[in-house]
C-alpha cells in the first residue's frame, strides 16, 4: 500500500512544529525519516499513526485520506510501534499481541480462534512464541520491541509506522528488529536515530530539519557531506561497505569556530 | 484464596523478577465461585444479625417475600426484619461493592494510576457535602426519605461538571491533570464539609455526617436499591463492550491511537461513567473506601490485567467483600454499628498485603 503525504503541517499545542510536509512511500518500501532531536519526525509520524490531527495537509493510503476514515478503519490498515513507555499495568506477553486484533474486533470483541490463530502467528514470526506467558514488563529491550512489532503484525495492516524503534537496544537487537520489519513486507515508514543503520536498511531517505523535510533520496545520494554538516553540525566522511556497498558513515565534530550555516548565533 | 502450588519448570532468564511468568487463576471457574459465594453471602447477609432470628425462620419469611405467601400477625415484626431490612440491605451492599470495584477498575485505567480509586475524582466529597447539608441543616426537607441521596447525588454531578471543566485542556482529559484537579477539588469539598460539621449546633448531627463519610448501608431499604442497581449494570454493561479499548488506553495514549481508539473520547465517557455511577452509589452508601482501591489490584493479582477479565471477576469480589463487611459491621458490636469503611480496611488490609507478597505482583513496572 502506497503513502502520499500532500503539503501536511501538525500542530501541538498552537505551535506548528512541521511544515509543508511533501512524502512519498511506494508500496512495500522501506522509507527512513532522519534528523536531529526536535527537527519533528515524532510529530510528522504521531499525525500519521492518528494519535495527531493534520492542521493542514493530508495523509493517504492508496489514494484514500486516512484521517477522513475511522479510527478502526484506519488502524486496519496502519499499525504502529510508538515511542511510548509500556504503561503501568503486567499484560502477558499473549495480551498485548491480542491487542493488535482490537480494530477488527466490533462491539465486545471477545477473541475468537481466528484471532488467537493470527496472534500466535504473529509470536511465532518475531520467534517469541516461547514469551507468550511472560510478563510484559519483565521482558528486555529488545524482547518487547519484538513483542510491539507482533502485535502489529497481528492487526494484518498495509502499513508499518515506527518512532525509532532500535532506541536503547544493543547493536545486535537493532539489526534483528530491523530484519523483522524488513521481512514484513509492508509499506514502512520509520524514524531512525542512527544515520549508518538508516544509510543499509532503508529503500529511501527523508531527512527532516526544523519541521520541514530538507532532503530526500536513496542514502546514497542523500546522505552528503554538505548535509550532514549543515542539518546535524557534524563533519562526514563517507566510507562504502566492504561486503554490501551501501554508504556508511565516519564522524568528527565540525572544525571549531563552528560555521554557523543555519544558526543565527551572536557574532562576540 | 489463591492456589500457590502452579510453580511450572522452566529456565531462568536474567529478567526474572515478580511478574516474569505471573500465576493466573483461569477465569471462569472463578467467576463460578464468586458468584455462588455471593449468593451466599448475601443469604448470610439476611440471616445473620443481632435479632436472633433462627435460620428457618428466615429462610419462611424470605420465601414469603419472594412468593408472597400470608403471614400471621404474630410474624409480622420478623417478616419486617428479614424482608424490609436485612435483604435490601444485602443486596444493596452487593450493588454497591460491585459499582466501588468497577468502577475503581475503570478509574485506574482512565488516569492509569496505580492509587487511583472512584473517590479520587473528587466526586465523592461533593456528594458528602451535599449529604451533610440534609444530615445536619435540614436542607431539601420537600423531598423526605429522598433528600439525603438526592442531594448527594445532585452534588455529586455538580462537583463532576466542576472538575471536568476545571481538568480539561484543548488535548481532552490529560490523566495527571485529572487526578490532580480532584484531589485538589477533594480537599476543597471536604473543607466544606468540615465547616459544616463543626457549625452544626447538635453533636449527634456531627456523628451521623461522620458516620456518612466512612460509609454505612443503615439507610437501606427497598426504595434505595433500584437507581443504584441500575447505574451500576448499565456501568458494567458500559464497561464490559468497553474492555478492549480499556486495554489500549492502558498501553498509553499513543499506542490507543495506534490500535484504532480514540483515547480522548474514551477518556470523557469513563469519565462521566465512573462520576455518575460513584454518585450513584455514594448517594445510598455514603463514601466506603478501600473497595474501589484494592478490589481491582486483588482482582489483578488473580487473574491478571486483561480488562475482560478484571471487569469480569472484580465487581464479584467487590459485592461478596462488602456484603460480609457489611454483615460484620452490624454484628460486631450490635447493637452498636460499626462503619462500613473501618471494616473494609480491617479486613481488607491483611487479604492485600498477604496476596501482593505471595503472587508476582507489578504495577508501575517496579519488578
Amino acid at each position: 500500500m502506497r503513502i502520499d503525504i500532500e503539503d501536511l503541517a501538525v500542530e501541538v499545542a498552537g505551535h506548528r512544529l512541521v511544515h509543508d510536509i511533501a512524502l512519498t512511500a511506494g508500496s512495500g518500501r522501506l522509507i527512513g525519516l532522519v534528523g536531529p532531536n526536535g527537527s519533528g519526525k515524532s510529530t510528522l509520524l504521531r499525525c500519521v499513526y492518528r494519535a495527531l490531527r493534520p492542521a493542514a495537509g493530508t495523509v493517504r493510503l492508496d489514494g484514500d485520506d486516512l484521517h477522513a476514515m475511522t479510527a478502526k478503519e484506519g488502524a486496519r490498515l496502519l499499525a504502529a510501534l510508538p515511542q511510548e513507555a509500556a504503561g503501568t499495568f503486567d499484560f502477558t506477553v499473549a495480551e498485548v499481541v491480542a491487542m493488535g486484533r482490537l480494530p477488527h474486533q466490533h462491539g465486545s470483541g471477545r477473541p475468537g480462534a481466528t484471532d488467537n490463530g493470527i496472534c500466535a502467528r504473529a509470536l511465532d514470526r518475531v520467534g517469541a512464541a516461547h514469551l507468550a506467558g511472560r510478563g510484559f514488563l519483565s521482558l528486555s529491550g529488545g524482547e518487547k520491541q519484538r513483542v510491539l512489532i507482533a502485535r502489529a503484525l497481528a492487526q494484518e495492516p498495509q502499513v508499518l509506522v515506527l518512532d525509532e524503534p532500535t532506541n536503547h537496544l544493543d547493536i545486535a537487537q537493532q539489526l534483528e528488529v530491523l530484519a523483522l520489519v524488513r521481512d514484513s513486507r509492508l509499506t514502512v515508514l520509520t524514524a531512525l536515530h542512527d544515520l549508518n543503520l538508516a544509510a543499509v536498511h532503508c529503500d529511501e531517505l527523508y531527512v527532516i530539519d526544523g519541521g520541514r523535510i530538507v532532503a530526500s533520496g536513496p542514502p546514497h545520494d542523500v546522505l552528503t557531506p554538505d548535509l550532514l554538516a549543515e542539518v546535524f553540525a557534524v563533519r562526514a566522511h563517507r566510507v562504502r561497505h566492504p561486503e554490501s556497498g551501501a554508504v556508511q558513515l565516519l564522524f568528527d565534530r565540525l572544525p571549531s569556530p563552528a560555521p554557523p550555516v543555519t544558526s543565527a548565533a551572536p557574532a562576540f | 484464596m489463591a492456589p500457590t502450588t502452579q510453580a511450572a519448570p522452566r529456565a531462568p532468564s536474567p529478567h526474572d523478577g515478580p511478574g516474569a511468568r505471573p500465576r493466573r487463576i483461569p477465569v471462569p471457574p472463578l467467576i463460578a465461585v464468586a458468584a455462588v459465594l455471593l449468593a451466599g453471602s448475601v443469604l448470610c447477609g439476611v440471616g445473620l444479625g443481632a435479632s436472633g432470628l433462627g435460620w428457618g425462620e428466615v429462610l419462611h419469611y424470605l420465601g414469603a417475600g419472594l412468593t408472597g405467601g400470608s403471614l400471621t400477625p404474630g410474624e409480622v415484626s420478623g417478616y419486617t426484619i428479614v424482608w424490609e431490612l436485612r435483604f435490601p440491605r444485602a443486596l444493596l451492599a452487593a450493588v454497591v461493592g460491585a459499582g466501588l470495584s468497577a468502577i475503581g477498575v475503570a478509574v485506574q485505567a482512565l488516569v492509569r494510576n496505580a492509587l487511583a480509586d472512584p473517590f479520587v475524582l473528587g466526586i465523592s466529597s461533593g456528594a458528602a457535602v451535599g449529604a451533610n447539608a440534609v444530615l445536619l441543616f435540614g436542607a431539601a426537607g420537600a423531598l423526605g426519605v429522598w433528600a439525603l441521596s438526592a442531594s448527594a447525588f445532585v452534588c455529586a454531578l455538580l462537583a463532576m461538571v466542576l472538575v471536568y471543566a476545571a481538568a480539561r485542556t484543548a488535548h481532552g482529559l490529560t490523566p495527571l491533570r485529572l487526578v490532580l484537579t480532584g484531589t485538589a477539588m477533594y480537599y476543597g469539598f471536604s473543607a466544606v464539609t468540615t465547616l459544616m460539621v463543626f457549625s452544626a449546633d447538635h453533636g449527634e448531627a456531627a456523628r451521623s455526617a461522620m458516620m456518612w463519610l466512612l460509609g454505612s448501608l443503615s439507610g437501606a431499604g427497598w426504595a434505595s436499591l433500584p437507581i443504584a442497581a441500575f447505574a451500576v449494570a448499565a456501568a458494567l454493561a458500559y464497561l464490559l463492550l468497553s474492555a478492549g479499548r480499556l486495554n489500549a488506553l492502558a498501553m498509553g495514549d499513543e499506542t490507543a491511537a495506534a490500535l484504532g481508539v480514540d483515547a480522548a473520547r474514551l477518556r470523557r465517557e469513563l469519565f462521566v461513567v465512573a462520576a455518575a455511577v460513584t454518585g450513584a452509589v455514594v448517594a445510598v452508601s455514603g463514601a466506603i473506601g478501600f473497595v474501589g482501591l484494592m478490589v481491582p489490584h486483588i482482582t489483578r493479582m488473580l487473574v491478571g490485567s486483561d480488562h475482560r477479565k478484571v471487569l469480569a471477576v472484580a465487581p464479584l469480589l467487590g459485592a461478596v467483600l462488602l456484603v460480609w463487611v457489611d454483615i460484620l459491621s452490624r454484628v460486631l458490636l450490635a447493637p452498636v454499628e460499626l462503619p462500613v469503611g473501618v471494616l473494609t480496611a480491617v479486613i481488607g488490609v491483611p487479604c492485600f498485603v498477604l496476596l501482593m507478597r505471595r503472587r508476582g505482583y507489578s504495577f508501575g513496572g517496579g519488578a
